[in-house]
């Protein structure tokens, strides 16, 4: 059966919906302000003479515009998103209430100390409950995500190397294996990055590790459990080396859920490890962010940590906003405005207060049986990369697919058109058409065997060698099928533009 | 606990499928060692209600500005927010996605983030947009940065009119880089000569409009003096709403334009997540840091939008990136376009006209106070008043009288004593004239 | 009499005399896919044996041009930048990146004939 084409475009529940520009109506508004009183204009010569070209939608016109592009998404409120590496779990409600109270949101960086110490006991309890997880000395609040806080580790690292006449070190190892951040984060702070092979069972070869540590080396970053699922089993002996070579181990969290309430890292020798409250702690995604990367940090670090800091006077809070003061005496200075991200430090506290630490630690259980479960069900069709156990992702490769024509991102596509969101592809780099799975612990079984029963469906058609052309058009189901994203690179087409014979703003192509 | 749903029988099925005798187990590559010394202090499982209440008792030890008059500024801004915008970022389609790595099922997130790019490039007079950076502090850091790699120097001039946790996360983060950021004396008066101090060296100068301290500023013949030396104009922007009302940057020769879009977002949430705005000339985009969604076609022909130019970012390029920034501010920056699209020029313009008034307003009343004295000529929603005795002990006395009634300077510039009697007050929409004459009451008052 | 020589990062050099052409093998640019992106190297650079000399960026990967030789560029190719996709149709001939001018003619030496690098790229697949 061939689908009907309809006069609008739209396809029942999926509507088309254009651009704002396109749905203009000059001089619409959709808010309603208050008569501003008359007085005279004080902007000198800078007032603006010319239109902005911003459209005008009545306030019908926007709730329905983003209500339609909101179900052209798929997100963990409607479905399955094993997405690896990214943590995709249940991010409760109760969390967006919280971070909504009035003594929450509606509070300023700058008001008086005084009129905010609720605010300060909560970033403070944020801290606490990682810092007694974890077993660190001490938490850095304000790093905005996992980049900002690989950053901020490695600044602590670099400056401790200052401190102690280190300056020489100007090298981090980082395994190949390794999420693109950590190189890119190294460069950013002014490292040169060496690449550490992995071994045939998918970690990192320690000889090769112990064979790069030299006087040069600054820190390694290692990720833990690493992008292939798996625990670093040499992680302490690994720690002792790089203690002995002089440098720092700076541990990856990107992957905590797999061990929160386990284990504290401080026990495996760790210097610094940030922790993604958007992954391990429940706070959304939102579509790309606003993250948060609390750093936790050994004695050894602490003292380097970035402004500002909560601090405790007796029994009252405080903030310490200045490098070079107080207990910010030796800090590396600021790397971010404000206090961190306070709203997701609400939402992660919401969440932890919630789990307890009991239910931290059967989140990490059923997250790592879970993936297990995929593990060891699939593998009745796909071919795993590693022996298990794995911790909370299991990773593929695409022997299974050798010869069918189809590829990963076949699989990926007509995974689409089952009604779940496609497992994280082609990464880590060191399995070949990885397909790297993470199941978290929010879903029942019942989830997990329907994936399963999709999957190992997708895998039996594929190697039957009668379906590639199915594959190829995958997706069908979905608002849009496979994008171009060649054409999208070669012509950058980035916004908007009025049409040529049009009335918008035209002052913008220049 | 109410967000697993396992039960004991189905994890007994599970261990049986993967032939585990139990969970821990599973755990069995963690060193024992680790696994024996774990001893936590932490709570066990809380109740909704439980929770509800610890958090709300904390809220409310917080005095919060709805509660109380309230003129605070210095980067971030409390505005009213529409009902339907925190509606629709609610929505879990937007709100518990990721990151749009599949784009046949994320056109929403991506069709929203384009309709952002245009929208910051608008109004901030600029080619191009990208997908927002963490907040306005870090992407000025980006923006010098940026400017190195442009002109390939290494040498950065921040005025003193730019926010002091600007100049302070662009000087930590090219310290580590060896870049020289030379951050001028805090200029309150705005009588500092810039174009005088450029020099070849520069990679870029960094301004801030409207100033730190309040003042507007025309950069015009800053930016002829940046170009003429090679170097790049970075302008940043803490108040968004201002551009409903003045010249764009992107106007008066601006080549990179960062700023904050708390202002548009949503609530202050004590002055985090906001969203870093990144806009720049198309000639630099190769250079450019972060996301960037553009417009393309589906199989069908069907117009749709993916994530491109993903060569120059941390997943693709390692340490050859542009940026090892990888999570942004997504949903802030949906929360700030929802705004702006709710606002349209007619709603964005007059509500900076709105703010400009309330602040002249006040700026009105307040300037005839005995011994205050008010700095900038030309402002937009905020300004600096130079009081005869410290800010700081004038704000805490207006605290006591439930007035948040500015930010003084020492809490920036502790160690500057000539800074010591100088507030920062702001008016915005959300002030009613019987609050700003609660604060002139009082703060007669407290000078008194 | 031209001679055509390669590396193991799959580039070409075409030399004439002491000019060679530079570009990357029909195997590079299969693997790297639809090329969008293409930067070439102003006339007049210096560039070593070895060292990155252009820029050849598909959607999903991005890699460095190696100068096969040192030399000095004499031009870069100005229509690949607009129309990047000639290195996928054409890699050795209008698909070239750049024109260099050797200053060492005895660095082919240290290069593969084109029977050498097709059993190079045969080992790797």
């Amino acid at each position: 059966m061939t689908m009907p084409t309809t006069a609008s475009g739209n396809r029942g529940l999926q509507l088309e919906q254009g651009l704002i520009f396109e749905l203009n109506t000059p001089g619409m508004t959709a808010v309603d302000l208050p008569t501003a009183p008359k007085v005279t204009e004080r902007l000198g010569d800078m007032k603006n003479s010319q239109a902005i070209g911003l459209p005008g939608l009545s306030e019908p016109d926007v709730v329905r515009h983003y209500t339609r592009l909101s179900q052209k998404n798929y997100s963990i409120d409607s479905g399955f998103y094993p997405l690896g590496s990214c943590t995709m779990k249940h991010n409760p409600r109760l969390n967006e209430k919280m971070a909504r109270l009035p003594g929450f949101a509606d509070i300023h960086p700058f008001q008086p100390v005084s009129t905010v110490l609720g605010a300060l006991e909560l970033i403070d309890t944020c801290a606490a409950w990682l810092k007694d997880l974890t077993g660190m000395a001490a938490v850095a609040m304000s790093p905005a995500a996992g980049a900002h806080g690989e950053l901020c580790g490695l600044m602590c690292i670099k400056s401790a190397h200052e401190a102690n006449g280190q300056s020489h070190r100007k090298t981090i190892l980082v395994p190949e294996s390794a999420h693109g951040t950590n190189p890119a984060t190294a460069a950013l702070c002014g490292y040169a990055v060496e690449a550490i092979p992995a071994n045939a069972e998918g970690r990192v070869d320690v000889a090769a590790l112990k064979a790069h540590l030299r006087p040069e080396i600054a820190a390694v970053m290692i990720t833990n459990p690493n992008t292939c699922g798996l625990f670093e089993r040499d992680c302490i002996d690994i720690a002792k080396a790089v203690h002995d070579a002089g440098a720092y181990f700076y541990m990856d969290g990107a992957n905590y859920n797999a061990i929160v309430g386990r284990l504290r890292i401080a026990d495996l020798g760790v210097d610094a490890m940030h922790i993604n409250l958007h992954k391990t702690f429940s706070t959304p995604h939102g579509g790309g962010g606003p993250g948060a990367g609390p750093t936790v940090l050994s004695a050894k670090l602490a003292p380097f940590a970035p402004v500002p800091m909560v601090v405790k006077v007796g029994e009252r809070y405080d903030a310490e906003e200045h490098a070079g003061f107080g207990a910010a005496k030796q800090s590396y200075g600021r790397m971010k405005g404000y206090h961190g991200q306070f709203g997701v430090f609400v939402r992660a506290v919401s969440y932890m207060m919630a789990m307890g630490i009991d239910g931290l630690r059967q989140a990490s259980g059923d997250a790592v049986l879970n993936a297990n479960y995929l593990l060891a069900r699939l593998s009745e069709e796909l071919t795993p990369a590693f022996d298990g156990p794995c911790m909370h992702e299991a990773v593929f490769d695409d022997r299974f697919l050798k010869g069918t024509g189809v590829t990963t991102l076949d699989i990926a596509k007509a995974l689409i058109d089952e009604g779940v969101h496609p497992p994280t592809m082609y990464f880590p780099l060191v399995v070949h058409g990885a397909l790297l799975m993470e199941p978290t612990e929010t879903e029942s079984k019942a989830t997990l065997d329907g994936f399963i029963e999709s999957l190992l469906h997708l895998a039996r058609k594929a190697k039957s060698g009668t379906a590639e052309a199915d594959f190829k058009a995958a997706p069908m189901y979905s608002p849009r099928r496979r994008l171009d994203e060649t054409k999208a690179a070669r012509k950058p087409i980035l916004r908007w533009l009025p049409p040529a014979d049009g009335n918008g703003a035209k002052q913008a192509a220049e | 606990m109410r967000y697993l749903p396992l039960s004991d029988t189905n994890r007994r099925e599970m261990l049986g499928a993967i032939g585990a005798a139990s969970v821990d187990e599973l755990f069995r590559d963690l060193p024992k060692a680790a696994l024996a010394s774990a001893k936590f202090a932490l709570p066990n499982t809380a109740s909704e209600i439980e929770v509800e209440r610890a958090l709300s008792t904390m809220a409310a030890k917080n005095l919060n500005c709805g509660a109380a008059p309230s003129f605070l500024g210095a980067g971030n801004y409390r505005h009213h927010t529409p009902a339907s915008m925190d509606y629709l970022i609610q929505r879990g389609e937007f709100l518990t996605a990721y990151t749009p790595y599949q784009p046949e099922i994320s056109q929403g997130t991506l069709q929203a983030i384009f309709e952002f790019q245009t929208q910051v490039a608008l109004i901030t007079g600029m080619e191009i947009a990208n997908a927002s950076m963490y907040d306005g502090a870090t992407a000025c850091a980006e923006a010098v940065a940026m400017a190195c790699r442009v002109t390939k120097r290494s040498q950065a001039l921040v005025s003193g009119n730019v926010h002091p946790h600007y100049r302070d996360t662009t000087a930590t983060t090219m310290k580590f880089l060896d870049v020289g950021v030379e951050c001028l004396a805090p200029d309150p008066y705005g009588v500092e000569d810039l174009i005088g101090r450029i020099t070849d060296e520069y990679a870029c100068v960094v301004v801030q409009t409207p100033g730190f301290f309040g003042h507007l500023k025309d950069y015009t013949a800053l930016a002829d003096a940046c170009h003429k030396a090679g170097a790049l104009l970075v302008v940043c922007v803490t108040e968004p709403v201002s551009l409903g009302l003045i010249t764009p940057p992107g106007r008066i020769g601006a080549d990179i334009v960062v700023g904050e879009g708390q202002s548009l977002a949503g609530p202050m949430s004590f002055g985090g997540p906001g969203v870093g705005l990144f806009a720049t000339r198309e000639k630099f985009l190769r250079q450019m840091p972060g996301r960037l969604c553009g417009e393309t076609t589906d199989e069908d022909g069907r117009r749709g939008w993916v994530l491109t130019l993903s060569t120059r970012e941390q997943h693709i390029r390692r340490e050859k990136a542009t940026s090892n920034i990888c999570t942004n501010s997504g949903l802030i920056a949906l929360a700030f376009s929802t705004h702006m699209t709710l606002l349209g020029e007619a709603g964005f313009t007059r509500l900076a006209q709105l703010n400009h008034a309330m602040a002249v307003t006040l700026a009105d009343k307040v300037e005839t106070l005995p011994g205050v004295k008010l700095l900038p000529n030309a402002f937009f929603n905020e300004f600096t008043l130079a009081l005869p005795n410290a800010a700081a002990g004038v704000v805490e006395e207006l605290a006591k009288r439930k007035i948040l009634g500015g930010v003084p300077v020492s809490r920036f510039y502790p160690t500057y004593p000539e800074l010591a009697n100088l507030l920062l007050l702001t008016a915005t929409e959300t002030n009613t004239a019987a609050d700003i004459y609660a604060l002139v009451a009082a703060l007669k008052e407290v000078l008194s | 009499m031209s001679q055509t020589r390669f590396t193991k990062d799959h580039e070409w050099i075409k030399v004439d005399g002491n000019v060679g052409t530079v570009g990357i093998t029909e195997f590079a640019q299969g693997q790297l896919g639809d090329i969008v992106f293409v930067e070439v190297p102003p006339a007049g650079k210096a560039v070593k044996a070895g060292g990155e000399a252009a820029v050849v960026e598909s959607v999903k990967a991005a890699s460095e041009v190696y100068s096969p030789v040192s030399g000095t560029v004499k031009e870069g190719n100005s229509a690949l930048p607009d129309a990047p996709e000639t290195v996928n149709s054409d890699p050795r001939g209008k698909g070239w990146f750049f024109k260099i001018e050797l200053s060492d003619v005895k660095e082919l030496d240290g290069l593969m004939d084109q029977a050498a690098y097709d059993k190079f790229v045969a080992e790797l697949s």
